[in-house]
C-alpha cells in the first residue's frame, strides 16, 4: 500500500488531486481511499489531504502518520510546515518549486528521494491561475508511477468539464518537466 | 467482478436513495452529513429523482415532515447528524409509535459541547431509546447496501419501524473509495414499491397520533417493544435475500478471526476496519489468539447471537465511542454486561472508551487495548470503564 499526503493552502484544491488520484486508481482495478484533513476548510491556512492506494482492500482509517510519498503544492508551507515529518525512509518528496532539488536540499536539509517541479510557473501558462493541484499530478506519477499517467485523464475530464483539457496538458506538461533525484547517502 | 466506482461515500448513499426511488425527502443540512441531502437535491432539481424534497427551517420540521409523508404512505428519507439529530429528539419518539418506516442516515458526530464536527457516537446513543432500529455500515459499500436493505426491513408488515443507518461523519462520509453499485432493474426486483398498511387518506378517514389513556397505553408501548425484538427475524432474512441476489452477505453480528479466540474485541462503525489490521497484526506476528466482533445491530440488540458467539471466550474487550457520563461503563460495554450477566460461563468484559470528538484509533491502539484487557482479566481488576488514548 502506497500511502500520499499532500501541502497546500485551503482553496488550491489538494483535496481534489487525492480525489483525482483515487478515482484513477480504483478506475485501474486497484484499491483507494482519498479524505480531507477533516475539519472545517480554512481558505488560505496550510492544509492536508490524504489518499492511499493498494492492490488489496484497504481497511486502515486512521489518518496517514507514515506516508511513502509527501507531495507539496504551494512552496510557501515549507518554511512553516514540517513536509518530511513521519514520512518514509524510503520516501518520495514531491515538491513545487522553481528551485532545483540542489537549493531545496541546502535550504532545508531534505535527504530523501526527490522530484521538483515548477507547477507555479506551468500553472500560469497553461491555466492562467497559479493552482497547482492537478499540474502537481504529472510530478507524482514522474516521481513515483503508482499509477499510470493516462489514467488520470478520464477523472479529470469528468470534474473540470470545459477547462479539463488545459488542467490535462499542465499535468502531462509537468510530468515532462520533473526532474527527480534519488536519495542522499 | 462488476466494476468498482471511485466516489465519495456520501454520494454513494445519495445513489441509493435515487435507486430506491424514495417518494419523499426532508432535511436540513448540517456537517457532516449535508453532502448527501445536497446531492439528493440536485438529483431531484435535474429530474433524475422524481421526489418531493422538502426543504425546511429545522431538524425539528424535517422529521415532522417525514412523519407526515410517510404517513401519507409516500417512501420517505432523510438524513441528520448530532445536533440535528438533537434537534429532531422529540419527533424520533413518535415515528416508531406510529409505525412509520422512514429511513434516515446518521453520519455520526460528536453532541456539544465543546462544539466538535468530528466523529464519535454520542449522537446515536441519545436517541438509544427511541425505538428506532440502528445499522451501522463500516465502508461506503456497506452504507450503499445497507441503505437499500433498509427500505426493505423498515417496510416490511411485520415490521414497519424506522431505521438509522449510521455511518462515521467524516471517516465515511467524507472519503473517496470504491463502490459496486447495483442497476435499476436489480434494485427493482429486490426493493418492490412500498405498500403501506394504513395511510392518511381522504377518501378513506384514519386517525393517527391519538392519545393513549392509561387503558391502553401500555398495551401500546407492549406492542411496539414486541415490533422491535421481532423485527430481528425480517433483518435477518433481508440479509439473506440481499446476499443471495448480489453475493454481499451481512449479520446482525460479524465476526473475525474469531476461531479459537481466547480475547475478542468488539467495536461498531468504521474502525471495525482499523480493527481487523490490528487483528492480523496480533494473530499473524505475534501469534495471539485474538478476534474481534463487530456489532452492526445496535437496535434491536442482538441478545442470542451475542450469547453464542461468546462462548469459551475468556476476555470481551468492548470499545464504546460515547460517554455514559457517571455510569457503569459505555453505553455498549453496559448493554453486553446485562446481556451476559444471566449467563453461566460468561467472559470478562473490559470497558474502553476511545476515539471521542475524532480522536483517532491506531492499530496501536487496538493492540493495547486487548493487551490491557487481558492484563485486568487476569488481575480480576474489578471497574466500570477506562478511557483511552486521553491525555491526563
Amino acid at each position: 500500500m502506497i500511502e500520499v499526503r499532500i501541502h497546500g493552502r485551503g482553496g488550491q484544491g489538494g483535496v481534489t488531486s487525492a480525489e483525482m488520484l483515487a478515482i484513477a486508481a480504483i478506475n485501474e482495478g486497484k484499491f483507494a481511499q482519498a479524505f480531507p484533513s477533516f475539519g472545517p476548510e480554512r481558505r488560505g491556512a496550510p492544509v492536508v489531504a490524504f489518499a492511499r492506494v493498494s492492490d488489496i482492500k484497504i481497511r486502515n482509517r486512521t489518518k496517514v502518520y507514515a506516508p511513502d510519498i509527501v507531495v507539496v503544492l504551494d512552496p510557501s508551507v515549507l518554511s512553516i510546515v514540517n513536509v518530511e515529518e513521519g514520512l518514509k525512509d524510503d520516501g518520495l518528496l514531491v515538491i513545487n518549486s522553481h528551485k532545483t532539488i540542489e537549493e531545496l536540499r541546502r535550504e532545508y536539509g531534505f535527504k530523501t528521494e526527490m522530484a521538483q517541479v515548477d507547477a507555479t510557473h506551468i500553472a500560469m501558462e497553461e491555466l492562467g491561475l497559479p493552482i497547482t493541484n492537478t499540474t502537481m499530478l504529472g510530478a507524482l506519477v514522474k516521481g513515483k508511477e503508482i499509477i499510470s499517467l493516462d489514467s488520470l485523464v478520464a477523472p479529470l475530464e469528468k470534474r473540470f468539464g470545459r477547462i479539463a483539457s488545459r488542467n490535462i496538458k499542465a499535468m502531462q506538461r509537468a510530468y515532462q518537466e520533473t526532474v527527480v533525484a534519488g536519495k542522499e547517502s | 467482478m462488476a466494476k468498482k466506482t471511485g466516489i465519495e461515500v456520501s454520494l454513494g448513499i445519495s445513489e441509493a436513495v435515487k435507486l430506491a426511488d424514495v417518494d419523499a425527502i426532508a432535511a436540513y443540512p448540517i456537517t457532516p452529513q449535508t453532502h448527501i441531502v445536497e446531492h439528493l437535491s440536485e438529483l431531484v432539481a435535474d429530474g433524475e429523482l422524481n421526489a418531493e424534497f422538502i426543504p425546511v427551517e429545522s431538524e425539528h420540521s424535517a422529521m415532522s415532515v417525514c412523519a407526515g409523508t410517510a404517513a401519507a404512505g409516500a417512501r420517505t428519507y432523510t438524513a441528520t447528524s448530532s445536533q440535528g439529530l438533537a434537534l429532531m429528539n422529540e419527533i424520533l419518539f413518535i415515528i416508531p409509535a406510529l409505525r412509520l418506516p422512514i429511513v434516515m442516515t446518521l453520519a455520526n458526530r460528536a453532541l456539544s459541547g465543546p462544539i466538535s464536527i468530528w466523529n464519535d457516537h454520542s449522537d446515536l446513543m441519545s436517541v438509544r431509546d427511541t425505538g428506532w432500529i440502528a445499522i451501522f455500515a463500516e465502508n461506503g459499500q456497506e452504507a450503499f447496501d445497507l441503505t437499500l436493505q433498509s427500505f426493505k426491513i423498515a417496510e416490511d408488515h411485520r415490521v414497519l419501524l424506522p431505521i438509522s443507518v449510521n455511518i462515521d461523519g467524516f471517516t465515511l462520509s467524507h472519503v473517496i473509495e470504491p463502490h459496486e453499485f447495483l442497476s435499476q432493474e436489480e434494485v427493482n426486483e429486490f426493493l418492490p414499491p412500498y405498500q403501506p398498511l394504513v395511510q392518511l387518506n381522504p377518501d378513506k378517514p384514519v386517525s393517527m397520533g391519538m392519545v393513549g389513556i392509561p387503558e391502553i397505553f401500555f398495551e401500546a408501548k407492549k406492542a411496539q417493544d414486541v415490533a422491535l425484538i421481532e423485527s430481528k427475524a425480517v433483518i435477518k432474512e433481508v440479509f439473506k435475500d440481499f446476499g443471495d441476489r448480489f453475493g454481499r452477505y451481512y449479520n446482525v453480528i460479524e465476526s473475525y478471526r474469531t476461531e479459537d479466540a481466547e480475547t475478542l474485541l468488539l467495536t461498531m462503525g468504521s474502525i471495525s476496519e482499523t480493527a481487523m489490521e490490528a487483528i492480523d497484526v496480533m494473530r499473524d506476528e505475534q501469534g495471539r489468539r485474538v478476534g474481534l466482533l463487530r456489532l452492526r445491530l445496535w437496535r434491536p440488540f442482538p441478545v442470542d447471537e451475542l450469547r453464542e458467539m461468546v462462548k469459551g471466550v475468556k476476555t470481551l474487550a468492548v470499545i464504546d465511542r460515547a460517554v455514559s457520563f457517571g455510569g457503569t461503563g459505555g453505553p455498549v460495554a453496559g448493554e453486553i454486561r446485562s446481556a451476559l450477566y444471566s449467563t453461566a460461563d460468561r467472559p470478562y468484559v473490559a470497558s474502553f472508551i476511545a476515539g471521542l470528538g475524532g480522536r483517532d484509533v491506531t492499530v496501536k491502539d487496538f493492540m493495547d487495548m486487548a493487551a490491557l484487557a487481558e492484563k485486568m482479566e487476569a488481575e480480576g481488576e474489578i471497574h466500570e470503564y477506562k478511557m483511552i488514548g486521553v491525555r491526563e
